[in-house]
């Protein structure tokens, strides 16, 4: 421990520690825009400046080291200036966009703004003629709000490894631009929008339609139904104040019936029937390996990975399960199954995923999905536009009346609540596959097995090998697409492996609440761990509605069956 | 101590790129960093306006500047009696322009010979921030060509995370002589502006800048100020404040006060940052844009055209940054404020709004 002196008090801070995060341990919030800390330290945005006695210019505090005797200043007179005079700069390279953006409730402009009481027009605007890129249908760059902070391309490149955002142009014709390398594609992971401080980088909003949709279903005769992701439950209470980490289920559920949509059902439900095709998938791969079926297989439920797969290795397609995502299952059975028992007409049918993703935009929209013509999912919305949703409607999800989810697609087992997090994908499976391969699960031959420990944590790659029915799986955990590439080059090392592109998986997606951070996702993980903990069953196995729809697609026709559960993959150079 | 280094703390050698950082301690301070490779690098960007020392010494002793480079190699090299050298690679950086120049480059190589120096041409967009330390490792690595994040300082981490040792063209010159025990304290200085013989000359460097302008005939004989250090960055003084010595890159412009119309020269500095800014920081990037904006107004906004160039000093990322308003801040300061400045083409107002504005910056 060192002593500091900050604003006139002596305070003990620990060695090593950036003024920045020693202030803030004392209750000294410092204002930055720049700053990530998933992201090395930049130092650019010029807000975070104090005095250091003594020193001849300002510094940044988030660069800066605390040392023992330093005394610093963090609202005279000169900070003050600087600090207004930067944060005004800044206001001049971002057109304000506010009433169509869905940043508008948390905007750090904003904020700043009120605080120290500055015209965020100070200057004119610079950039109204800057270009916005779209990538597919899920991301967006837009130059006019981007603030240079580069956070995006270090998100792409550092943390992602994909390279696909670049910077172009000097000084203030600096830009951020999509690379011109014909071999490098966006994979759509949105890591560049969860790390964008103002909102250039973001998803490409679907709120609108669903609004509109919402509106006019009296007049247009649709049913709305939402469906909401694992991973949503543990991270959108931040949006409204409340700790990392905590559970909201019933909330959400009660939200999105006050934005009115008619029908509410839980993804985790069909988290529950893919988890089961998947593990069905794994034992035959592992019964039988086919040039068709090869072993290793390889998780598909993440779409920024399937993106990556198709995009850079084409080759290794037949390796992905061909079992479709939760949320495109949840679809399809919404469409066939419960239309079929509500009597309803699919074509009448409006389903919205709240996803905590961007790339389940794009997924969402695939012909390959297309289910008797029609689209399982037809509007995919991310955690943040729902906040902004319920915000924009002057709702407080603390505050909500909870409310469960619809049946009979709305229970869960334990080892769906884990789909959000890195790891939870492959520890689901392998609980099914345990009860799949021990013949009846109920006669006791077999221990039946739950907790795979070995594969969840926050590691960059997860290996193990684990006991599934008396076989050993040798297998790998990809947490963040920057390290998938030496598990695809040592395929043949394992029998099972899961991928996810996001950093900790669906709960630091790119669709989550800002900030989301290393941290912050242990925090949701450690509450989708609870979650399962304290389900009344834990393996997808158990879920008897699940297995009802199963045994209705099974009985209904094969084509049926199989346009709903499955789908396949191809090479791709772009979107 | 090694003989080297003596020898350079004996003539009391500093950086002649601008900075003036004692050249001895640098020198210790790559020696002393770990690292299995280390390097060598010759800043000959001169990016500076009216500073041309660098290439008068390219030019007429590449043989005094490469041995000054040979010296660093082999210094940082030798890791005593019996020992594995370590192995030391040398970088010229050299201006584009300067590259241009067959005949130069020509001779250079000839100087290079055996010893294990490349030369790396600056990019052609690299520009003025190019030249700053860290932005020539960037360049040298193919990165985008702009300053890097402080510290790590380039000794211990700087080309490919090697201890690297960057100076001056005419510090590895001044190596040179004060290894043969021939440095006599003198260095370049380049004369430019509104003078007759303007040129590069070497003086002892604690003459004053009067006595080098009336050495070299070039003490006007009309009303006149000048910029000293850089056309570019260097601080601009009046002419009763020229006993003093000549700073930073040695450079002397001269101005008349009849001839410069002050508007057009502050226009003309704040030019220079805008289109030579990397964009990294906030005060720069978008600072230095706004100070041309508010230039281009009809009625000049001062104060907060003041406000911005002292944000710049204040909070900007790299060294460049920090000095790029002393030109205007000296010449509102030294000229326009001055008796001399009272003769010069600027509206009673401004001047006015000027002088409180000084006052102001200077109560803070």
């Amino acid at each position: 421990m060192i002593k500091i002196k900050i604003n006139g008090k002596t305070v003990a801070c620990e060695e090593g520690s950036t003024i920045m995060r020693a202030a803030k341990s004392k209750g000294i919030n410092i204002p930055g825009l720049c700053g990530h800390p998933d992201l090395p330290i930049k130092a650019n945005c010029r807000v975070c400046v104090v005095e250091v006695v003594g020193r001849k210019n300002l510094v940044t505090s988030c660069s800066t080291k605390a040392e023992n005797g330093m005394e610093i200043l963090t609202e005279s007179g000169r900070v003050r200036r600087a600090r207004n005079a930067n944060l005004e700069l800044i206001y001049a390279e971002h057109i304000e966009k506010c009433p169509e953006c869905i940043w508008r409730f948390e905007c750090k402009l904003l904020k700043t703004a009120q605080k120290y009481k500055l015209l965020i027009t100070t200057f004119r605007d610079r950039k109204k003629d800057r270009r916005t890129y779209k990538f597919a249908n899920a991301v967006e760059i837009d130059g006019t709000q981007c603030i240079d902070c580069r956070n995006c391309v270090d998100a792409c490149s550092l943390l992602q490894n994909i390279h696909y955002l670049e910077l172009a142009g000097k000084g203030v014709n600096q830009e951020v631009v999509p690379t011109k390398k014909k071999n490098i594609q966006c994979i759509l992971c949105g890591q560049c929008a969860v790390h964008c401080p103002v909102s250039a980088a973001q998803e490409q909003a679907q709120w609108r339609d669903a609004e509109s949709l919402i509106k006019n279903k009296s007049k247009s005769g649709k049913i709305m139904v939402a469906q909401f992701a694992p991973s949503i439950r543990v991270s959108i209470g931040e949006d409204f104040g409340l700790p990392y980490g905590q559970i909201v289920t019933e909330q959400i559920v009660a939200g999105l019936r006050q934005l009115g949509f008619d029908y509410v059902f839980d993804v985790n439900f069909s988290a529950d029937i893919t988890t089961i095709i998947e593990a069905e998938e794994l034992l035959s791969r592992l019964s039988k390996k086919t040039a068709k079926a090869p072993m290793p297989m390889i998780t598909s439920c993440c779409p920024g990975w399937v993106n990556y797969a198709e995009i850079y290795h084409p080759e290794i397609l037949p390796h992905l399960t061909t079992a479709r995502s939760p949320h495109i299952h949840g679809g399809g059975i919404i469409k066939t199954y419960w239309a079929k028992k509500m009597g309803l007409n699919p074509k009448n049918i409006v389903v919205v995923s709240i996803m905590p993703c961007t790339a389940k935009k794009y997924e969402a929209k695939r012909p390959e999905m297309k289910i008797k013509g029609l689209y399982p999912v037809d509007n995919v919305l991310t955690t943040r536009e729902f906040s902004f949703m319920l915000k924009k409607n002057n709702l407080d999800l603390s505050k909500l009346k909870k409310s469960r989810a619809d049946n009979p697609l709305g229970e869960y087992s334990g080892a769906a609540a884990i789909f959000g997090g890195s790891g939870g994908v492959m520890e689901s499976a392998l609980r099914a596959a345990h009860v799949l391969a021990c013949g009846d699960r109920r006669s006791g031959v077999c221990r039946s097995r739950v907790d795979y420990k070995a594969v969840r944590g926050s590691e960059d790659i997860k290996e193990a090998t684990v006991a599934v029915a008396g076989k050993m799986l040798r297998v790998a955990v990809v947490n963040g697409i920057g390290h998938v590439e030496p598990v695809l080059k040592n395929l043949k090392k394992y029998d099972y492996i899961e991928v996810m592109a996001c950093p900790g998986g669906c709960i630091g997606g790119g669709g989550q609440p800002i900030p989301t951070s290393r941290k912050i996702i242990s925090e949701r993980a450690a509450a989708l761990h609870e979650i399962d903990k304290k389900s009344a069953f834990r393996k997808s196995y158990d879920n008897k509605g699940a297995l009802d729809v199963l045994k209705w697609l099974k009985n209904e026709n094969h084509k049926l069956e199989h346009a709903v559960l499955h789908t396949k993959y191809k090479k791709r150079r772009k979107y | 101590m090694p003989n080297i280094i003596i020898q350079i703390k004996k003539a009391g050698l500093v950086g002649r790129g601008g900075g003036g950082f004692p050249t001895g301690l640098k020198w210790e301070f790559v020696k002393k960093a770990h690292g299995s490779e280390k390097y060598v690098i010759a800043n000959a960007s001169e990016g500076e306006p009216g500073v041309k020392k660098d290439l008068f010494i390219l030019e007429n002793h590449p043989e005094r500047f490469m041995d000054g480079m040979r010296l660093a190699i082999e210094y940082l090299g030798d890791r005593g009696r019996g020992k594995k050298k370590i192995d030391v690679k040398g970088y010229v950086y050299l201006n584009p322009r300067y590259s241009k120049n067959k005949k130069l480059v020509k001779k250079l190589k000839q100087t290079i010979g055996s010893l294990p120096v490349t030369i790396f041409n600056k990019p052609k967009t690299a520009g003025y921030a190019g030249g700053e330390e860290t932005s020539v490792l960037n360049g040298i690595e193919g990165k985008r060509v702009e300053p890097r994040l402080r510290p790590p300082f380039p000794p211990t981490n700087g080309l490919w995370n090697s201890p690297t040792l960057v100076n001056n063209v005419e510090t590895f010159y001044d190596v040179s002589l004060a290894a043969a025990g021939e440095y006599k304290g003198e260095r370049f200085y380049t004369i430019n502006g509104d003078c007759l013989w303007t040129g590069v000359y070497r003086f002892p460097s604690d003459w004053t800048i009067e006595k080098i302008l009336k050495k070299t005939d070039n003490y006007p004989g009309f009303d006149f100020f000048i910029q000293v250090g850089g056309d570019g960055s260097g601080v601009v003084l009046n002419s009763k404040q020229l006993k003093r010595p000549a700073v930073g890159s040695g450079s002397i412009t001269v101005y008349s006060a009849i001839k410069h119309d002050p508007m057009v020269l502050i226009k003309k500095w704040a030019d220079f940052f805008r289109s030579e800014s990397c964009g990294q920081c906030t005060p720069c990037r978008e600072g230095t844009f706004r100070l041309r904006e508010l230039l281009g107004d009809k009625n000049t906004n001062w104060q907060m055209l003041l406000e911005l160039l002292n944000n710049l000093s204040e909070t900007s990322f790299c060294g460049l940054g920090s000095s790029a308003p002393t030109a205007i801040f000296s010449f509102l300061e030294n000229v326009v404020m001055t008796p001399v400045g009272e003769r010069m083409k600027l509206p009673k107002a401004d001047r006015k709004m000027i002088a409180d504005c000084l006052t102001c910056k200077l109560s803070n």
